[in-house]
């Protein structure tokens, strides 16, 4: 029983881990370009963070299936190859089932196929580890990562144009900051939560 | 329009008004990673363009001869993938014979390469713009791969001088290049509009 229990908690730390102390977007500074890309309203984000995770999800499980047959010189490869097909699979689900959503995000879909996110949990975790740990690693992580891509997608949508997931958020005669839609709003709104972030683990400690 | 201005127009608009790292957030890991020191900087910068320009011109003849005939545009992104894994091993082993020091100051960020964003981004663009010229398609990648060596040395130099700068603790590192970036952006916006 003692060991079950400890096994347990290990692989709830495995979990949370990618919430918070190893959080990809954070911590590593991993997964840039669709966090400053996707995040100028809060449904493209949610939706980028979602196929992030379906695609984290299967790929870890493949190569943590497969990580006794891999070559060392090879495995970068494989990683790639398990991963652009799980991408054209998410790919063709959003162009079948929500068209909108998939032209607004555009390229960024196929792009999650070079999300350092992905090929680095694979290399890190996926290869070595059981199928079990696996998964809940890429849970963590994936679910991390949708985290911050919301809240930077709240806070910029709420400032450029006073709503959020398009509800009408702020009184009527705030002026909206259209410089938050662009990509400047981006870059500092992302320099300045990485800053926080930084104040709140000095505090801790 | 004749051809030659439309290829000038192509180079300038992919060069400094739709600047992939700037208004397409195309290739910020190594924007930010590799852009410590300005002579690492040009390295990496001369390496993306040769590159993207091998690539953007590869999978483009790919999709247009082999794909597009025979209706296996589905299969796209995994071909696309391949050719740029083994463009990025080309490169890799070109560096290491001549130039061993510069291959040891790149560490992790050479291989990295093949998971930059700017070389699938752009073959995806060319893609998207329907580009259905070979010469324009070699023009806007070779640009493509300009535009990200000016990004990356302009940030560099500033990353040299703010080495001096007295900054905030907790903005140091990542934070405050990416405020930089910010303020970068917001001059290349200044461009916007100028070419379409």
């Amino acid at each position: 029983m003692a060991n079950d229990s400890t096994s347990s908690v290990s692989l709830s730390r495995t979990f949370l881990t990618g919430l918070w102390h190893e959080n990809p977007v954070l911590r590593l500074l991993l997964g840039m370009c669709p966090t400053l890309a996707v995040t100028a309203a809060v449904k493209p984000a949610l939706t980028m963070g979602l196929s992030v995770i379906f695609v984290l999800l299967c790929s870890n499980i493949v190569v943590s299936l497969m990580r006794n047959l891999l070559k060392p010189h090879l495995r970068i490869l494989m990683f790639t190859l398990t991963i652009s097909t799980f991408v054209t699979i998410a790919d063709l689900f959003l162009k079948a089932f929500a068209p909108v959503m998939s032209e607004t995000l555009g390229p960024y879909v196929p792009l999650i196929i070079v999300n350092c996110i992905i090929i680095c949990r694979a290399e890190a975790c996926a290869s070595k580890n059981t199928l079990l740990v696996s998964v809940l690693d890429a849970l963590g992580m994936g679910a991390g990562f949708t985290l911050i891509l919301c809240v930077l997608a709240g806070i910029r949508e709420l400032l450029a144009t006073g709503r959020v997931f398009e509800i009408q958020m702020m009184p009527g005669e705030f002026v909206p900051w259209a410089a938050m839609g662009m990509p400047v709003g981006a870059f500092i709104t992302l320099g300045l939560l990485l800053g926080l972030a930084n104040l709140i683990t000095k505090k801790k400690i | 329009m004749n051809t030659v201005q439309i290829l000038l127009m192509g180079f300038i608009s992919v060069v400094i008004v739709n600047n992939l790292v700037f208004t397409k957030f195309l290739g910020i890991c190594p924007y930010l990673g590799v852009s410590g020191r300005i002579d690492m900087a040009f390295g990496m910068g001369c390496a993306v363009t040769f590159v993207v320009t091998l690539s953007g011109t590869l999978t483009w003849l790919i999709d247009h001869l082999i794909l597009m005939p025979l209706g296996l545009e589905v299969t796209r992104y995994v071909c696309f993938i391949l050719v740029i894994a083994g463009a990025v091993q080309l490169v890799e082993m070109y560096v290491r014979k001549f130039f061993p020091s510069l291959y040891d100051s790149f560490g992790i960020f050479l291989p990295l390469i093949t998971t930059n964003c700017a070389i699938l981004g752009l073959c995806l663009f060319i893609n998207l713009w329907g580009i259905d010229n070979l010469l324009e398609a070699v023009v806007l990648s070779a640009g493509a791969g300009i535009g990200f060596t000016l990004a990356i040395c302009i940030m560099a130099g500033i990353r040299e001088n703010l080495n001096l700068a007295d900054v905030p603790d907790s903005l140091k590192g990542a934070p405050i290049t990416l405020i930089t970036a910010g303020l970068l952006t917001l001059a290349f916006m200044g461009f916007a509009g100028m070419i379409r």
